[in-house]
């Protein structure tokens, strides 16, 4: 187990929250995977997976994984843009 | 015996501490006598004993077999008494009053029965009080004071105290039992076999105190009165057991029940009696049992529980009250130690020189590698002001919140699926809550050994009729013990905890057993309706889920149908269920299940988290977890951080910080530095050992603040030492979300208590704190925390202890959660899927280890194997069932290597069918063994608690410690080099 990168261990990461969120009722599961994500964890480990999705390295990532990760990506943007605006 | 108790209780007190025995226990009746005594008119609950409504009165009728913990006995006949209209002289303890009752207790009748009771019990009694270990505090001794025993008027006959005695009684007894050499049948030598009590049968009355406590109190039925008439006697066991060799498990019940030396503390024996005693809270598990510390001078004589601990409620288990000797070990660590390199050996220096060489060191990293690069670990065995400080440290000093603790490994899944379901990170009910409990579910925690004291009062419980339903791989000691057998064990495979409480709420719902008006009334009917159409699915009945959980799906249904509908029923969970990849799911399944049948928000029923250590709940409570400031609120809301900024005056960070795991992760992959850990041993503690030491050394400075050179240090560059609980004020937070005092009852050896340790270090890297006593902290707290608002230390010197939340709500605390509505508003039901782990059994690895612990030893065993509690567990053994020893050629004992796909270690074997086929065990107490060498990085989806229960392993014949263990010891011992200090 200890072989695995922290890289690969981030994706199935994600996948596990994923997973999860993918079993609960219908509408907001992508939103709720980025929630989850956005609130526990660091931002190096987004950063890292950010920079996999964008390499084309983090290909492990489950649709759903994916999408929640996007979002968060978008808020994060969104919250970016809007304190540079004040 | 003692000349004064702390907290002070005299004249004109309330009367909190006061710590007589009152002879019989309290009546719980609402309806009320008055009855006359000595003249004096007293009114006392109906079912009262005259002997506890004399000591109401202050009149101490004499006594030796009943003590106030116990139900009446009625032996002794020296508690007689008179009472007009009656005939004889009734027992007192076995009386309860009556209205109107006029009782007399000292009549020229009553005195001259006493004295001719006294007498006889002197009459075969060793007249050595002198030299006594009791002398002093010895009941017999001041009964015969109290009654005026001047002399005594039979000759000497048959006695149980000469050795060189004549009596021709029982010599079969005697051939059995007695050495060469001693001629008196009667005569048994001292048991000195416990390493904390001695056993003296000489100087036994035969009260049966002792007997009664091992049954009443403790619930073990260890001992008992063997013989009849003159021969009777206590024995621990058959005749040809001593203590040690019987079931006794030595929680010291039966030590502190007995009225004279014959059970005594050996540590009296060699000291003497105390003079002062100071109420304080035991540093082991999250019962977090109250204690009265017992001094001479600063000499520490024992540890006794205190009566008035509403964890505890007077009774203790072998750590508490015995396994403190650890405190003053030679082990231990006394001067600050620095190295540039952990390949160097330790150099003692000055605190001045310790502290700045690690503040240099950490800011330094930071300069080079930017302020996220190091961070805290906070210790779940320290104060919650400590605590408090050291996720202070990281947030206000560091700038960053990369702070994390313990919990991360144990309950942190419990934070996350009761947060989401009831909105708050904490168990529900009080220990007291039990007494109301007429069903209990105990999922994944073996009370006996890791709550041992909990565990008592629960086995009262269900001595009285409630039934158990246990849910564990293994037969746990409460499966089937004296007077005790588990209604349902289920044994199911590990790792299929979501697959079983789905099942049970499959029962529930299907078969129409949930309490429908309270989840109208009390949650949200639209997730409850979603969630009734997932769990009634087919594939989650109880028969689709048999294959893969190995419980029979009757058993199952029989469970699921006892929970719903026999009373209150009351969950009580461990870490056999949060450490795993689905540990906050099971969680949340638990708080659905309680949701479901309504067993929230009064007594008797409940989610019940049973915490490890002693302070896990506090370092949560205190923000130690990188993504919560104190008080469980996010780190993102401003109007929280505001709070702190305006009081700390720092811009605090908004983000998340790293967890343990992700600490490690992050230094193997060289952005995280440097690390500040205070009271943990993650290189034992955590899973994937390899892992966690190749991140440790990837570190440019760790600094372990300890009382030992743990295993963790062994990767560090800075050692502070650490202080006992005994050195030290403060406060401790146990399971039930009490908040208990910790009194410093001796200076610190090692010169600062810990909270002093980390303002050093904080100021070191300019901090600017200013704190002189915990009280202050404490405040700090208070006024930062909601939850927190009205603990202060003078509420607690009041009140004694008091839960969270106290404040203006509940200005006096709060023992029951979600007595009118949730704390989030309305109960939130979430769906279950179940996910079989990754880490499976295949050809190479087919069995699957569960790790654990057992009674005498404590987490990483730091504290316990400084103690003589390593009789009982020397090192860890891996339990195997006889079939899958069988087919290995494993015999009893034989050295056998365990491997996983992570790593592999060596112990010796243990066959038990108390596992199942398939299944494996073992604990992780010893270093030698390193248990988390074999664990994976595997973790709970949610909160990244590992999972430590469910590795799947093969074990095979070995000859001895593998390569290793043998490579990591020899690092171990070039790394605890200490060079002297310097002239």
């Amino acid at each position: 187990m200890s072989s695995r990168t922290t890289g690969e261990k981030l994706v199935y990461m994600a996948n596990q929250i994923a997973t999860f969120f993918e079993s609960q009722a219908e509408g907001t599961r992508a939103e709720r995977v980025a929630e989850h994500l956005r609130s526990f964890w660091e931002p190096r480990m987004r950063d890292k997976l950010f920079a996999m999705m964008d390499n084309g390295e983090a290909d492990g990532l489950t649709p759903l994984a994916r999408r929640g990760a996007e979002i968060w990506r978008e808020f994060g943007k969104a919250v970016l843009a809007h304190s540079e605006e004040e | 015996m003692k000349d004064f108790l702390i907290p002070f209780d005299g004249p004109g007190g309330t009367g909190l501490h006061d710590d007589r025995d009152m002879g019989t226990p309290a009546s719980t009746s609402t309806s009320m006598v008055t009855l006359s005594i000595d003249g004096f008119e007293v009114t006392v609950p109906e079912g009262t004993s005259v002997m506890r409504a004399s000591a109401e009165l202050g009149i101490e009728v004499p006594k030796l077999c009943a003590s106030d913990n116990m139900a009446a006995f009625g032996s002794c006949r020296l508690c007689v008494v008179e009472i007009e209209g009656r005939r004889g002289t009734p027992a007192s303890c076995t009386t309860p009053v009556a209205e109107g009752m006029v009782a007399h207790t000292q009549t020229s009748k009553i005195k001259k029965l006493r004295k001719g009771v006294m007498e006889l019990y002197i009459s075969d009694h060793p007249l050595d009080c002198l030299t006594c270990g009791a002398n002093g505090d010895c009941e017999l001794q001041d009964m015969a004071g109290a009654v005026g025993l001047r002399d005594v008027r039979y000759t000497p006959g048959d006695n149980h105290y000469d050795p060189s005695g004549t009596g021709a009684r029982s010599q079969a007894e005697a051939r059995l039992r007695q050495p060469v050499g001693i001629n008196n049948p009667q005569f048994i030598p001292k048991d000195d076999s416990n390493p904390y009590f001695t056993y003296d049968p000489s100087k036994c009355i035969v009260c049966s105190r002792c007997v009664r406590a091992c049954e009443e109190v403790q619930g073990t039925f260890a001992l008992t009165i063997e013989g009849r008439g003159f021969d009777s006697r206590v024995s621990a066991g058959t005749k040809l057991d001593d203590f040690m060799t019987s079931d006794c498990v030595s929680c010291g019940a039966c030590v502190q029940a007995c009225p004279t030396a014959t059970l005594q503390e050996k540590s009296v024996i060699e000291i003497g009696t105390p003079d002062r005693a100071v109420v304080t809270t035991c540093a082991y598990c999250g019962v977090g049992c109250s204690f009265k510390a017992e001094m001479r001078g600063d000499e520490l004589v024992r540890m006794t529980p205190y009566k008035h601990g509403k964890a505890n409620r007077g009774h203790s288990c072998v750590k508490g009250r015995f396994a403190y000797g650890y405190a003053a070990h030679k082990d231990r660590i006394l001067n600050p130690m620095i190295r540039d390199s952990i390949d160097q050996p330790w150099k003692e220096v000055s605190w001045d020189e310790a502290i700045g060489f690690a503040a240099s060191r950490m800011r330094g990293i930071q300069e080079q590698y930017g302020k996220k690069s190091i961070g805290v670990i906070t210790s779940s065995r320290c104060t919650n002001e400590e605590t408090y400080l050291v996720q202070k440290m990281a947030r206000a000093v560091f700038g960053n919140n990369n702070t994390d603790t313990c919990a991360r490994v144990c309950h942190s899944p419990t934070g996350y699926g009761l947060g989401q379901t009831y909105g708050t990170s904490a168990g529900t009910q009080d220990f007291d809550s039990v007494e109301d409990t007429d069903i209990v579910m105990v999922i994944g925690a073996n009370p006996t050994d890791g709550h041992p004291v909990f565990a008592s009062r629960l086995k009262k419980r269900l001595r009285e009729g409630a039934k158990l339903i246990v849910v564990d791989p293994r037969r746990i000691d409460l499966v089937k013990s004296p007077h005790v057998e588990a209604a349902h064990h289920l044994a199911l495979r590990p790792g299929t905890n979501v697959a079983i409480v789905t099942a049970m709420a499959h029962v529930i719902v299907t078969e129409g057993l949930y309490d429908e008006e309270f989840i109208r009334t009390r949650c949200d009917w639209e997730e409850f309706q979603d969630y009734v159409e997932f769990v009634a699915e087919d594939r989650h009945a109880p028969e689709a889920v048999e294959m893969l959980t190995g419980v029979p799906a009757e058993e199952l249904r029989r469970a699921a149908r006892l929970y719903a509908t026999g009373g209150n029923g009351a969950i009580y969970y461990g870490l056999g269920v949060t450490e795993h990849s689905q540990g906050s799911t099971t969680v949340i399944g638990i708080a659905n299940l309680a949701m479901l049948t309504g067993n929230i928000g009064r007594r008797g029923v409940g989610v019940n988290p049973l915490r490890g250590q002693n302070n896990v709940q506090g370092s949560c409570d205190m923000g130690s977890f990188p993504h919560e400031l104190p008080g469980y609120r996010h780190v993102s809301g401003s109007e929280v951080r505001e709070v702190f900024e305006s009081l700390w005056n720092v811009k605090l960070d908004s983000e998340p910080g790293l967890r343990i795991p992700n600490m490690l992760d992050a230094a193997v992959d060289g952005t995280f530095k440097g690390l500040y850990c205070q009271g943990e041993d993650i290189l034992q503690s955590d899973p994937d050992t390899k892992h966690v030491a190749a991140g440790l050394a990837a570190m440019e400075c760790v600094i372990v603040q300890d009382l030992f050179l743990n295993e963790t240090a062994n990767y560090a560059h800075v050692f502070l030492p650490g202080s006992t609980f005994l050195e030290k004020d403060g406060t401790f937070t146990n399971a039930e979300r009490r908040i208990n005092r910790v009194r410093k009852v001796m200076a610190p050896k090692n010169g600062y208590a810990d909270w002093e340790v980390t303002q050093l270090l904080a100021n070191a890297m300019g901090g600017g704190w200013t704190y002189t006593h915990p009280a202050q902290i404490m405040a700090e707290i208070a006024a930062t925390t909601p939850s927190f608002a009205n603990v202060s230390y003078e509420l607690l010197e009041e009140k004694g202890s008091v839960q969270w939340p106290c404040n203006d709500a509940s200005p006096e605390g709060t023992p029951l959660m979600h007595i009118d509505g949730f704390v989030r508003g309305r109960g939130r039901f979430i769906r279950t899927e179940y996910v079989a782990t990754d880490e499976k059994t295949g050809p190479r690895f087919p069995l699957l280890l569960t790790t654990g612990r057992i009674l005498s030893q404590y987490n990483v065993g730091a504290q316990t194997r400084r103690t003589e509690n390593s009789r009982w567990h020397e090192e860890d053994v891996l339990e195997i069932h006889p079939h899958d020893a069988e087919t290995r050629g494993v015999r009893d004992g034989d050295y056998v290597r365990l491997a996983s796909r992570s790593g592999e270690t060596s112990l010796r074997a243990l066959i038990t069918d108390r596992v199942s086929p398939g299944v494996v065990y073992t604990t992780f107490h010893h270093p030698t063994t390193q248990a988390n060498v074999i664990t994976t990085d595997f973790s709970d989806w949610a909160t990244n608690c590992p999972e430590y229960k469910v590795t799947a392993v093969q074990v095979s014949p070995s000859n001895g410690p593998s390569e290793w263990q043998q490579d990591y010891d020899a690092q171990a011992e070039q790394s605890r080099r200490i060079l002297p200090a310097a002239e």
